[in-house]
């Protein structure tokens, strides 16, 4: 399991090894702050939908699962996708009716979360790793909260590097996105030393 | 004229990836090789241009509460499709997209174009703009994995093109981070040339 965790926050990180969660990535991490609060809401939310999903997985769409001989894996994108928009809504009415400060900060960014690739991505990878990594609902929590925090990470130290660029000479038409992609290309080529740890 | 521009436009100076830095997400990861990186893109082409369509015909009948909501399932049912004729036919490049076909879904052009465009004009026009959108991003697809097969794996299309010349593969091409200062070094053409788009 630790090295499940491991293995998804930093060798199989959600941004530089599969480019997961790019166009908000690109798109919020000018200032830490807003990236934290994004960062934090995409974690819970990777954490509730992956185990949810497993288990609509195991219980629902795999081979003979609901009915005898019947396999409907084939539904799994729509229902994955269901589950996640489903589960962002609920979560931005809870929001909202409990902690309206935290509402307003984190406001456009919660809608925004279902249409992010990380959650998705991380629903499929996990359909994928059934039988090999992931065995039960434990499994699947840490894979979810593991991913979670990779990307956290990614978008907090892009953020922090984004600040400080901010004074430097960039080409002018490298501003912005030009070098945001250059940068993350960089990190991700420093993540490359992780590859190959196993605990 | 009109529509002629509404293809256009799309295809260059108000490209998808590099001008408005959507659908990066699945834009990188096929990149590897020419073959499934054309798939994809022909696939996301399928996938706009049908999602505009429809939705531009429901446009009248929909509330705004929940058109999130119908979006995604208009979505999802198209990607569906896509997976289950890929799977038939093309199986090999399938298994090479493996779950980024899914992310389809989540592609922000797909649904960026459907919010922006589809909700406000006629199915015709609608259509017309999915496939441009979606052919831009092939376009910018296919350019990265030209670059990243030719000068990583030495082939195009899978046949030798530079390993007779002597040319010694370049690794470092196919790992992910290539793609992402690729597309950088794209962007920076192209805003060389088109100053409006740059920042300050």
């Amino acid at each position: 399991m630790l090295n499940l965790f491991i293995n998804s926050v930093f060798i199989e990180n959600m941004v530089f090894a599969y480019f997961f969660g790019m166009c908000s990535y690109i798109a919020v991490s000018k200032s830490v702050k807003t990236a934290l609060g994004l960062g934090a809401a995409v974690t819970f939310v990777q954490v509730m939908t992956v185990p949810l999903n497993y288990l609509l997985n195991e219980y629902v769409l795999k081979d003979g699962a609901l009915v005898e001989g019947v396999d409907l894996s084939f539904l799994s994108f729509i229902l994955f996708i269901a589950v996640i928009a489903a589960f962002v809504q609920l979560v931005e009415m809870i929001v909202e009716k409990f902690s309206p400060s935290l509402y307003n900060q984190l406001g456009i960014f919660l809608p925004l979360i279902a249409v992010n690739c990380a959650i998705m991505g991380g629903s499929l990878f996990m359909q994928q790793m059934i039988g090999t990594e992931i065995n039960n609902v434990g499994d699947s929590i840490v894979y979810g909260l593991g991913s979670g925090i990779g990307w956290w990470l990614a978008i907090v130290m892009m953020a922090a590097i984004r600040e400080k660029i901010e004074y430097s000479h960039v080409p002018a038409a490298m501003k912005g996105p030009g070098i945001a992609f250059i940068i993350t290309g960089l990190m991700g080529m420093a993540f490359m030393i992780f590859s190959g740890i196993q605990l | 004229m009109k529509l002629s521009k509404n293809f256009t436009n799309p295809l260059a100076a108000n490209n998808p990836v590099i001008v408005q830095i959507l659908g990066i997400c699945s834009a990188l990861a096929v990149t590897v090789k020419l073959e499934p990186a054309l798939v994809m893109g022909l696939s996301v082409t399928f996938v706009t241009a049908f999602s505009n369509l429809v939705m531009s015909l429901m446009r009248n009948g929909v509330p705004s509460r929940i058109r999130i909501i119908v979006q995604l399932v208009v979505i999802a049912t198209l990607v569906i499709v896509v997976d289950q004729f890929l799977r038939a036919y093309m199986y090999d490049v399938s298994k090479q997209l493996s779950v980024y076909v899914g992310l389809i879904i989540t592609n922000c052009i797909v649904m960026g174009r459907v919010e922006a465009f589809a909700l406000g004009n006629k199915p015709w026009d609608s259509f017309v703009d999915g496939v441009a959108n979606g052919l831009g991003y092939a376009f910018i697809l296919v350019l990265v994995a030209f670059l990243r097969e030719l000068f990583g794996s030495g082939t195009l299309f899978g046949f030798d093109v530079l390993a007779r010349f002597g040319y010694v593969n370049n690794s470092l091409m196919l790992f992910p981070p290539m793609a992402l200062i690729i597309i950088g070094c794209i962007i920076w053409v192209h805003r060389s040339i088109n100053k409006d788009l740059q920042e300050k």
